[in-house]
């Protein structure tokens, strides 16, 4: 029987650590590279680092992480942030990274999802999507936006329209981000991760919002997802990768705990 | 000991190599047929379309040489699109492919909405038969799994685990100098690491 997974992300700026509260005021917290394999020992089954560097030039330094998190460990890691063409994807990929998150650009110009699909495979394609509860209406039905730009841009477009879309387009699995509940530690959105799960035919891993064992548990039965995103609760040293995950099993979901 | 890791331009080589590194195998990356054949041992991983990748083999002088080198009974790995070429004939794409083991590959069909396809995460094996490559394995462990397709080997001997989703399918095939497994050994952490090193002291054959 297929686990659940239980996916860390990192945001890195200018390759640093960091972690972002509703994506205002970022601070850092420490290594990346440090973390990774930190967690990789303890159990964690996949990674994601979001690249949120502000100046282009200093980019190259995530190719420097995402190389030596490669030679360090050995579950499946992706890499998101600043990718908007298959040449950025494919730079990350010959540097080790499995797959590739896309997520504005993809918004932008949804053509990208394609191409990335087509010359790295649609399984290494992530698409990412932020989303903002609104009030529904004509042109979104579902009552949750897709947002842009961390959040700071609506697009007017919905959020249920534009995963199946994604889908459609290549994508290989999708993150459902809640910029409503991100960093807030109050639990994931669960009627939005449920709604998109549903619809879908590709995992869809959950993310914004934990802050307690029983938020990774709500929405891995009752959201119908796939995998679990954390992020704070593990990075300030609240909860341990393995801890969540025992605490997981011992509520009777199926995880991975032989590693 | 020289070993060869097949390109032919399916998926990361990279994370196969660093994987090897870390088990203490020092293995190369090559898309020359003739230093495939003169290869100590092969490692044929892959991701992606079987029907480009057979494509691909073919352009390139890679399927014979792959078929040769078999044949000439070194030890060979292959590793999840790897694994499903080495059977007869891959329905992805409806093609041929180098039929080391007899049987085909089948795309997932599954009624229950539930299981998402590609068949993406952690997943649990069931050894059915021993094998030496699996010695420091157990039923019960999990590997990392990314793959719409699986494989069906004609023989039941041929197989050594099957993985649970939705119904049982094949996970790992063996035969003669030939082992495969539909998993990412390189993205399975300790486990996967496990049975790649014992790939450095298998000289072929399923005999413990």
């Amino acid at each position: 029987m297929l686990s659940k997974r239980i996916i860390a992300c990192l945001d890195v700026r200018d390759g640093k650590l960091a972690k972002s509260i509703k994506f205002k005021d970022t601070k850092d917290i420490g290594d990346p590279v440090e973390k990774a394999e930190e967690y990789y020992h303890d159990g964690l089954d996949e990674l994601v680092f979001y690249d949120i560097t502000a100046s282009s030039d200093k980019r190259d330094i995530m190719l420097d992480v995402v190389e030596s998190v490669a030679e360090k460990i050995f579950i499946p890691f992706s890499v998101g942030g600043g990718i908007r063409t298959v040449e950025d994807a494919s730079k990350l990929l010959r540097a080790g990274a499995e797959k590739i998150n896309v997520n504005s650009a993809a918004v932008l110009r949804p053509a990208l999802i394609e191409e990335c699909a087509h010359a790295i495979g649609n399984q290494n394609v992530v698409l990412s999507m932020d989303i903002l509860k609104v009030e529904a209406n004509r042109d979104i039905p579902s009552g949750y936006e897709v947002v842009i730009n961390g959040g700071r841009t609506a697009t007017g477009i919905d959020a249920l329209i534009w995963a199946l879309q994604g889908e459609m387009l290549g994508a290989g699995e999708l993150v459902v981000n809640s910029i409503d509940a991100d960093g807030t530690r109050q639990g994931y959105e669960i009627n939005l991760t449920r709604m998109i799960s549903e619809a879908v035919s590709i995992p869809v891993i959950a993310s914004g919002g934990a802050g307690l064992p029983e938020h990774l548990y709500e929405v891995l039965t009752e959201g119908k997802a796939d995998a679990a995103l954390i992020a704070s609760m593990v990075h300030y040293g609240d909860y341990t990768v393995s801890g969540l995950k025992q605490w997981l099993h011992d509520k009777g979901l199926k995880v991975r705990l032989n590693y | 000991m020289r070993v060869a890791i097949v390109d032919y331009d399916a998926g990361n080589l990279g994370s196969v190599q660093r994987a090897c590194n870390e088990v203490g195998l020092n293995a190369f990356i090559s898309p020359d047929p003739e230093e495939i054949i003169k290869a100590d041992k092969v490692i044929f991983p892959g991701v992606g379309a079987a029907h480009s990748a057979v494509d691909t083999l073919h352009q390139r002088g890679l399927f014979q040489a792959l078929q040769e080198f078999y044949q000439s009974g070194k030890p060979m790995l292959g590793i999840c699109l790897g694994s499903q070429i080495v059977l007869g004939y891959s329905e992805e794409g409806k093609k041929d492919c180098l039929n080391l083991i007899d049987g085909v590959c089948e795309r997932f069909d599954i009624a229950d909405r539930s299981y998402k396809v590609p068949h993406i995460g952690w997943n649990e094996i069931d050894i059915k038969q021993p094998h030496p490559m699996l010695k420091q394995v157990k039923s019960g462990d999990e590997f990392y799994f990314v793959h719409s397709y699986f494989t069906r080997p004609a023989k039941k001997e041929h197989i050594f685990a099957t993985t649970e989703y939705a119904k049982d399918f094949c996970s790992v095939l063996a035969n003669d100098n030939l082992f495969a497994t539909q998993f990412h050994l390189e993205k399975s952490g300790r486990k996967g690491l496990s049975i790649l090193s014992e790939f450095v002291t298998w000289e072929g054959g399923s005999t413990c």
